[in-house]
């Protein structure tokens, strides 16, 4: 590498200014497939060692890896792929982490200028295709352009509302001497978002807070994005102000678990009492949340009696889907640092008595136990879902190993998130906003490449997990050793369970016909199988997955009828909770209104 | 500029950018992927160097559609600046107007009467045809071009809304 290099000297060559220029951004890391028009970039990787390649076996994969790595490190992710197909394959993992705010850049192999338009071999307007992919994209056409790009893009992925930009490199770029440049120090020429908090909007916030009765915190990824400072400002904030809290599917170890001023994830599948709680507050306070559907439910229902205070770093989130009263623009940790500064000066704490009588009403929700599920204990007996989940928990807790969960899409999903407690930021990896099935190896081994010591583990469907299923052999290839747990029902579970809710139990192509043999599966691919048929396997499978060192697949065969309660059907309130088969419906149904969302 | 129907406003929103590839792209690609309307839009270079250009977009929705737009525009990386006309104070909206019209004999001269009334230029003549130039607020150009159909075959050319605050208000 030319690390050393002067700016004045003969000018490198665009691949190597390109490589010099990821590791000033501090790029340690690259997930990507090689291809015609990015040899080069390949040629330069070859001859240094400061960064590593990580060869995957899909592009989509790379993105999701490099997702895996950028939500467990705080860093900017790093993927590099083809041009064409290449660039194409890449488009699901980008809009994935659009939509969930994760920090990539992503390059892209072009053909050579002259080419561009003509329909080349390869070919592909990855600009045109990326534009609504991305949170910004670049295409290189001039050398002298190619490293300010980089800095630029490494910018823009990390700052405000983070997110994936992608860089296209027509292949002469790569070839041609390009000059290198330093990253300069000036903000942006037109992208500098807001991160201060306004100071009059965190008093009319603050005023808020010292009047409410019945005051809840509803935070999100934000917060994680962040920062771990920031988890630790809300875990003052709760404790300074008794206020309960409930967390987004994003936000889930923001505020620990074993809190007991946690009320569990709210939303769709949330639990009993921070939907209820979210009905019958007096004043809201959500912290870097984006009041998705999947958390509103019916939108004129939803938290009716309520002043809202909304503080986002992204303005165009507020006033987006829910009406607020104060809205706060800023990073969420300076504005949760400002809002407790302001609450201990002024000692604008809520009143003690109405919080208690506040929290009288919440523990009287709380005994719905809505998360509850019965395990039949007999020898042989069939594995609940949520049982699984619940052992993988404390067997890991008890392990003692620092642990990262990422999961695939569907009902183990929503199983993990409610059942698996996530006492840190940082430390759970899921496909929120996108929901892309196939997300959550690529994820585990991006993750698993970031912290070779932790115990990384992909709870998964087998649906899902066969969506990008290829990726067990770059476990392989690099030793990762990424634990699979299948909750294995046979059935795309989440259609399955909507299909029986909302379509007369017509299960339409739900079934998961012709599996693979798990166990099989995971020795072809150099790794361990293992498999868990009745509840007596369950721990000692468990068990020995953790112990295991290498990549493992569990094969855990579940309850095929199981269903993801509590449940707000679509289009209903958050007082409109479907609790479980066996329980009253709390005056739930499902309209046709209702059938029509998603 | 604020009509007002079934909640709904127009709004002329001014937008300085970047001049720089794909720029326009991105701005209309928010409008289409997020269904936000488009009546008008220009574009061109301001700056005396070409490096920054001003988009004019006239759109209608309700205040909250319009905020949303704004917002949405003012998270894309290469926007300098957005400006809502329309809400912002008083404002000059204009947009220039080219229409052709084939016509003989009484329409012909009927034609070039209107045009005398409206103040159009004459920019292009035929014994069979007249080009006129209109300048003026879209209402004017609109009502012109309603004058001039009956009389022959027409055919329109319209650049789209440019707009600028009154006073000394800038958005530079």
């Amino acid at each position: 590498m030319n690390a050393e290099m002067n700016h004045a000297e003969t000018p490198a060559a665009g691949a190597q200014v390109l490589l010099r220029a990821l590791k000033e951004q501090g790029v340690e890391v690259i997930f990507g497939y090689p291809g015609g028009a990015v040899l080069p970039i390949y040629d330069a990787l070859f001859q240094q060692n400061a960064i590593r390649h990580i060869l995957v076996r899909h592009e989509q994969a790379a993105v999701h890896a490099a997702e895996g790595y950028a939500r467990s490190t705080g860093k900017v992710g790093c993927v590099l792929v083809t041009s064409g197909p290449g660039a194409t394959n890449a488009v699901t993992g980008l809009v994935d982490a659009l939509m969930d705010s994760i920090p990539l850049v992503c390059l892209t192999g072009q053909v050579p200028t002259h080419l561009i338009g003509n329909d080349a071999f390869q070919e592909a307007d990855t600009v045109g295709i990326t534009r609504p992919a991305t949170k910004h994209n670049y295409l290189v056409k001039r050398s002298e352009d190619l490293a300010r790009v980089v800095h630029e893009a490494f910018y823009v992925a990390r700052s405000g509302r983070p997110g994936p930009v992608v860089i296209d490199l027509p292949k002469d770029i790569l070839i041609k001497p390009a000059p290198y440049v330093e990253p300069t120090r000036e903000p942006h020429r037109s992208y500098r978002p807001q991160t201060e908090p306004d100071a009059g909007q965190i008093d009319k916030a603050v005023a808020l807070i010292k009047n409410a009765r019945r005051p809840i915190l509803y935070t999100g990824g934000g917060i994680i994005n962040a920062g771990p400072e920031a988890s630790a400002l809300l875990r003052e904030l709760v404790a300074e102000t008794g206020i309960p809290c409930t967390n987004t599917l994003m936000g889930l170890g923001s505020l620990p678990a074993s809190d007991p001023h946690f009320l569990g994830m709210l939303g769709m599948h949330g639990t009993y009492e921070a939907n209820m709680a979210m009905h019958g507050c007096d004043v809201m306070i959500n912290i870097g949340a984006r009041f998705d559907d999947r958390v509103t439910g019916r939108l004129d229902a939803f938290s009716p009696n309520s002043k809202k205070i909304h503080a986002d770093i992204d303005a165009s989130n507020i006033n987006k889907v829910v009406t607020v009263d104060v809205p706060i623009l800023g990073d969420a940790g300076k504005i949760l640092r400002a809002l407790l500064e302001r609450i201990r000066s002024l000692n604008a704490q809520p009143d003690r008595a109405a919080i208690t009588a506040w929290w009288r009403q919440i523990d009287s929700w709380r005994e719905k136990r809505s998360l509850a599920f019965v395990q039949p204990d007999a020898p042989g007996s069939i594995i609940k879902p949520q049982h699984a989940v619940r052992r993988l928990f404390e067997l890991t807790r008890q392990s003692g190993r620092e642990t990262f969960i990422t999961t695939e899409v569907g009902q183990h999903q929503m199983w993990a998130a409610q059942h698996f407690g996530f006492e840190r930021p940082n430390h759970w990896m899921t496909s929120g906003g996108l929901g892309t099935m196939g997300y959550g190896l690529p994820a585990a081994m991006g993750v698993q490449v970031a912290k070779p010591d932790a115990l990384v583990i992909d709870i998964a469907g087998e649906a899902s997990i066969l969506m990008n299923i290829q990726e067990m052999g770059t476990l392989a290839q690099y030793r990762l050793p990424v634990k699979v747990f299948i909750l294995n029902n046979q059935y795309m579970g989440m259609v399955r369970q909507w299909q029986e809710l909302l379509h007369g139990s017509r299960y339409s192509e739900s079934y998961s016909e012709a599996l693979p043999d798990f166990v099989k599966l995971a020795e072809s691919f150099h790794g361990v199988g293992m498999r868990a048929t009745s509840v007596d396997d369950l721990d000692r499978v468990i068990l020995e997955m953790i112990k295991c060192d290498r990549a493992v697949i569990a094969d855990i065969a579940v309850d095929q009828g199981e269903n993801v309660y509590p449940m707000i059907p679509s289009g209903a309130a958050h007082n409109e909770m479907l609790l479980g088969p066996d329980k009253n419906r709390d005056n739930a149904e499902v309209t046709n209104a209702g059938m029509v969302l998603v | 500029m604020s009509d007002v129907t079934n909640g709904q406003r127009i709004a002329t929103i001014s937008v300085l950018v970047d001049n720089e590839a794909g720029v326009l792209a991105r701005v209309i690609g928010l409008f289409s992927g997020r269904g936000y309307n488009i009546d008008s839009l220009t574009v061109a270079p301001v700056d005396a160097d070409l490096s920054r250009s001003r988009i004019t977009v006239v759109t209608r929705g309700t205040n909250a559609v319009i905020e949303q737009i704004k917002a949405q525009l003012g998270r894309l990386v290469p926007i300098h600046k957005v400006a809502d006309l329309s809400a912002d104070g008083p404002h000059v909206a204009r947009e220039l107007g080219l229409i052709k019209v084939i016509a003989r004999g009484e329409q012909r001269v009927e034609a070039l009467r209107i045009a005398d009334a409206f103040r159009a230029k004459i920019v292009d003549t035929t014994i069979e045809s007249f080009v006129f130039e209109l300048t003026g607020a879209s209402e004017k150009i609109d009502a012109f071009i309603d004058l001039m159909r009956p009389l022959g075959t027409t055919e329109i050319s319209r650049s789209g809304v440019a707009a600028i605050a009154r006073g000394t208000r800038t958005i530079i």
